[in-house]
């Protein structure tokens, strides 16, 4: 048996009329990747804050050890000093700095506080060498993707000396391919002999690359699990995280699907910087009544773009193209127009683009249509909206103390349930979700799934962006696949497989980089 | 009593502004030997911070935007000195003239709009620019100098007060009216929150305690009642209240429960999501200052009709109290917060400073540093009470 590295004994923690961790046991062999599932408010990102010196000592009771000291850290700089570094979902670098200056933001290359510049950017372009991240090191972060991102955070915390490292969800912004290029670093990092600590939602990586698994539920441990001893699968996980069998990840279907309702014709969107550059490059979709289609593609596919861009053109420059709706042309060239012809958009990018955080649910439900529940228009009708609100979050479920409470305090999954009602109560026959799972846990994917189903099943066109394929084939009738802004496959959903559609997506990739 | 103190931690940033106005005037009532709560001097407290009000409900709504107004300072100024052009130099209408200053208003807040709103330039910027702007206009109307006096109909808008219709019993010194207006607008205002409350219950919702709702309808009559008998005793309710009153009204309806307000709260609370649920996010924060320069237009005639002459430097720092107003008031620097209530009562705070330290002889030197002090105190309040949720 390994070397324990790091050891968290009956770790309990309360905020103020909540036991968020209760007892929590802990602990990581040398060289190993640990892996921490749980549902959303299982606690994982508390226990991790708690070992990072988030919490300091003294505000939770139990101890922790690192290589068998015990540690008591005051603040998070007293955590990263012996080697334990942390990686936030939220990623902290200054866009306006360069890679270099990021890295060692903080930890510079210093004397007497002059700064040595030629010894951060030697050691920056080591850095960047090991994560295999082919940049320069005085590209300003605001100019790399999400992906790239994150390698710099992982090249940051190499140069703090690392020893184990703790990700917080770092795939959930990343494609598949960026995904895997990260996970494969971990498995480079383990034969180097640094540790992880990986919190994720995405039980195919953790089957990938764990070595043990420990699962938290309402803030205890429930079991860790060695993957060395014998293969864990993702339903053993599932079972161990809600506390139930969960045979069926997706909620079955039954479609009746009609006649086409919306259709998009030759659609081009060009980029609104870059110019010259095509995001959407003769785009045509079409999607039956109560049909769901699935966009799959690579992120930076333009995906999004091109929903938003038919989304009353809120994204993207020269558009061209023509809409239908039910056989008719229509006008969708401003968001207004675009919700009174009965198209929504819920975004992939809930607290950012979808919610108005420091106001109330009811508040966010209401603002994509507050001329329902106003009188003449004008002046809005309270106790109308107490009780349209109310109806949705008893109908999707939404948990929350008061239709009344800040959408700030909810949790990922409530949250979208927050901006799907928005939507619904704007009553759209189309309905383009982009991402509507991203970053929330198994149990409230299964009830999104089910509004999903629901929505179908009255009638609804759903589109729907996701850049998880098991996702897409569990839950759409037919399926796009898009990439470099072009649509570059369809097929029905029952013919495809992760492998067919992966495929299609690379396959093209390969063409065109032969080209 | 539970239900009390919980009522008033949740509502905590409300009362403890009320209680520290309260709290400021008892102490300058006392400080002044009772000159505070004289009729003469309460009228006058009406009257000086007329303008700061009017003001605030426009800057409130700019900064629930999430920008900032630094012209109306200067806006103030220019609308008076055209006021003064207009009516003493040309001899036009006082009442066309107001329009015409309105209208100005509406032009310059329509101008900055645009730079804000449609060519993204921030609002710090665009009103800095224009508060040099209006102030060098200012001084290019008036030739730098003083024009007035101005007929007696304009200036009655500042100091003026409304007849006493009800004068038929003859009470020598006392205005009927005033007391008749301050008691029915005390029923109109329970009649008011039992139904509020009415309503909460039958649509099941939480509602206050009812010996809570007894205390705080007792609390605001006697509130109204006292101004009322106290503003009676001396000339009656002055022109200026009974706008206040209607502008203080027609801001808490659109904030409170018009379709515009909640999408203005949205917006300031988060633009882009604002955006993509079709509010015309633009033209809105257009609106709101368009709404401004019009606000600071009225400041303006009453400021010219109050000094009754219209001088170059009239409206100089004006702006720093209106933002201070608001911000004492528990606007939110970063938007999506703020409440009309909460502006007046800041202005009324920072009034009541001005007021009672002039009483007292303080200089102006002093009354800077105090008033610097208290909105400090009042933000540092809002964020302590953050962090500790």
């Amino acid at each position: 048996m390994a070397d324990v590295i790091l050891e968290m004994r009956n770790i309990t923690k309360t905020f103020p009329g909540v036991k968020a961790l209760d007892n929590v046991n802990f602990s990581v062999t040398q060289g190993e990747i640990h892996c921490l599932v749980g549902e959303n408010g299982a606690g994982k990102s508390t226990l991790m804050k708690v070992l990072s010196g988030v919490y300091p000592h003294g505000t939770y009771s139990g101890e922790i050890y690192f290589e068998g000291k015990e540690c008591k850290f005051q603040d998070i700089t007293d955590s990263e000093e012996i080697g334990l570094v942390i990686i936030h979902q939220e990623l902290a670098l200054i866009p306006y700095l360069s890679i270099a200056e990021n890295i060692f933001l903080g930890n510079e290359t210093a004397k007497n506080g002059v700064i040595n510049w030629n010894e951060a950017i030697s050691r920056t372009r080591d850095l960047l060498k090991k994560v295999g991240l082919d940049e320069s090191p005085n590209t300003l972060i605001t100019n790399l993707g999400v992906g790239k991102q994150q390698l710099v955070e992982i090249a940051k915390a190499l140069a703090k000396k690392v020893r184990l490292l703790i990700l917080d969800e770092p795939t959930a912004s990343l494609n598949e391919s960026d995904s895997d290029a990260l996970l494969e670093l971990l498995l480079q990092f383990k034969e180097h002999g640094i540790s992880s600590i990986l919190i994720s939602h995405k039980l195919n990586e953790i089957e990938k690359v764990a070595d043990s698994i420990t699962i938290l539920r309402d803030g205890s441990t429930i079991e860790t699990l060695d993957s060395r001893k014998g293969h864990v699968t993702e339903d053993r996980i599932i079972r161990g995280m809600v506390g139930r069998d969960m045979t069926h990840r997706f909620p079955p279907r039954d479609s009746k699907i009609g006649e086409v309702v919306f259709e998009v014709r030759d659609w081009n969107v060009y980029h609104p910087i870059h110019e010259g550059r095509k995001v959407s490059n003769n785009v045509n979709i079409k999607v039956r009544k109560g049909e769901v289609v699935g966009l799959a593609g690579l992120m930076g596919a333009g995906r999004t773009e091109l929903a938003m861009s038919i989304f009353g053109r809120s994204y993207g420059t020269r558009i061209s193209g023509t809409a239908y709706k039910n056989g008719k042309e229509v006008d969708l060239s401003n968001i207004d127009k675009a919700i009174a012809n009965g198209v929504a958009y819920a975004t992939e990018d809930r607290k950012a683009y979808g919610l108005v955080l420091i106001q109330e649910i009811k508040d966010n439900i209401t603002l994509a249509n507050l001329k329902a529940i106003s009188d003449y228009d004008v002046v809005i009708n309270e106790p109308k909206e107490m009780s349209v609100t109310s109806g949705y979050r008893e109908k999707l479920n939404i948990k929350c103390s008061s239709i009344r409470q800040m959408a700030l305090n909810l949790s990922g999954g409530n949250q979208q349930k927050v901006v799907l009602s928005k939507w619904l109560f704007a009553s759209p026959d189309i309905l383009i979700l982009d991402e509507p799972t991203r970053g929330i846990d198994v149990g409230a994917k299964y009830e999104i799934y089910t509004i999903i189903n629901r929505l179908a099943s009255e009638g609804k066109a759903i589109i729907m962006i996701s850049s998880e394929l098991p996702e897409i084939l569990g839950v759409c009738d037919r399926i796009y696949v898009m990439r470099d802004g072009k649509i570059v496959g369809e097929m029905p959903a029952s013919d495809a497989t992760q492998e067919s559609v992966m495929k299609c997506i690379m396959t093209q990739q390969q063409e065109v980089m032969a080209a | 009593m539970k239900t009390l103190s919980t009522l008033f931690k949740n509502n905590i940033r409300e009362y403890g502004m009320l209680i520290a106005l309260v709290a400021v005037m008892l102490f300058f009532q006392v400080q002044t030997g009772g000159i505070l709560f004289k009729p003469v001097n309460i009228t006058n407290l009406v009257l000086q911070n007329s303008y700061i009000i009017t003001m605030a409900l426009g800057m409130l709504l700019i900064i629930i935007s999430g920008w900032i107004d630094l012209s109306v300072g200067s806006v103030v100024a220019v609308i008076g000195a055209l006021a003064g052009v207009l009516i003493v130099r040309y001899n036009v209408d006082w009442f066309v003239t107001i329009l015409i200053c309105l209208a100005v208003g509406a032009a310059i807040g329509a101008f900055q709009g645009y730079w804000v709103a449609y060519i993204k330039i921030p609002a710090f910027i665009v009103t800095l620019a224009g508060m040099l702007i209006f102030r060098g206009l200012t001084f290019i109307l008036l030739q730098g100098e003083s024009v007035g006096p101005f007929p007696v109909d304009f200036q009655r808008i500042s100091s003026g007060f409304i007849p006493d219709f009800l004068n038929v019993f003859n009470i020598p010194n006392f205005h009927l009216t005033t007391m008749v207006i301050g008691i029915l607008l005390s029923i109109v205002l329970i009649f008011m929150d039992f139904r509020g409350r009415q309503n909460q219950d039958k649509y099941g919702f939480e509602v206050t305690p009812f010996y809570f709702f007894v205390l705080k309808n007792l609390m605001i009559t006697a509130a109204v009642l006292g101004l009322c008998y106290l503003m009676a005793s001396y000339k009656g309710l002055p022109n200026v209240l009974i706008l206040l009153f209607v502008l203080i009204s027609g801001y808490t309806f659109i904030t409170s429960s018009s379709v515009i307000g909640r999408r203005i709260y949205a917006m300031g609370g988060n633009e882009k999501a604002a955006k993509l649920s079709g509010v015309n996010t633009s033209r809105l924060l257009f609106t709101t200052f368009v709404n401004m320069g019009l606000l600071a237009a009225l400041a303006g005639i009453i400021v010219a009709a109050r000094l009754n002459s219209s001088t170059p430097n009239a409206g100089d720092g004006m702006e720093l109290d209106v933002i201070a107003a608001c911000f004492i008031g528990g606007a939110s620097a970063s938007g999506g917060v703020g409440k009309v209530i909460g502006a007046v009562v800041g202005a009324f705070l920072v009034g009541v400073l001005n007021n009672g330290m002039s009483i007292m002889g303080v200089g102006i030197d002093w009354q800077k540093v105090v008033k610097g002090l208290v909105l400090l105190a009042a933000v540092f309040f809002d964020v302590y009470n953050k962090n500790k949720n």
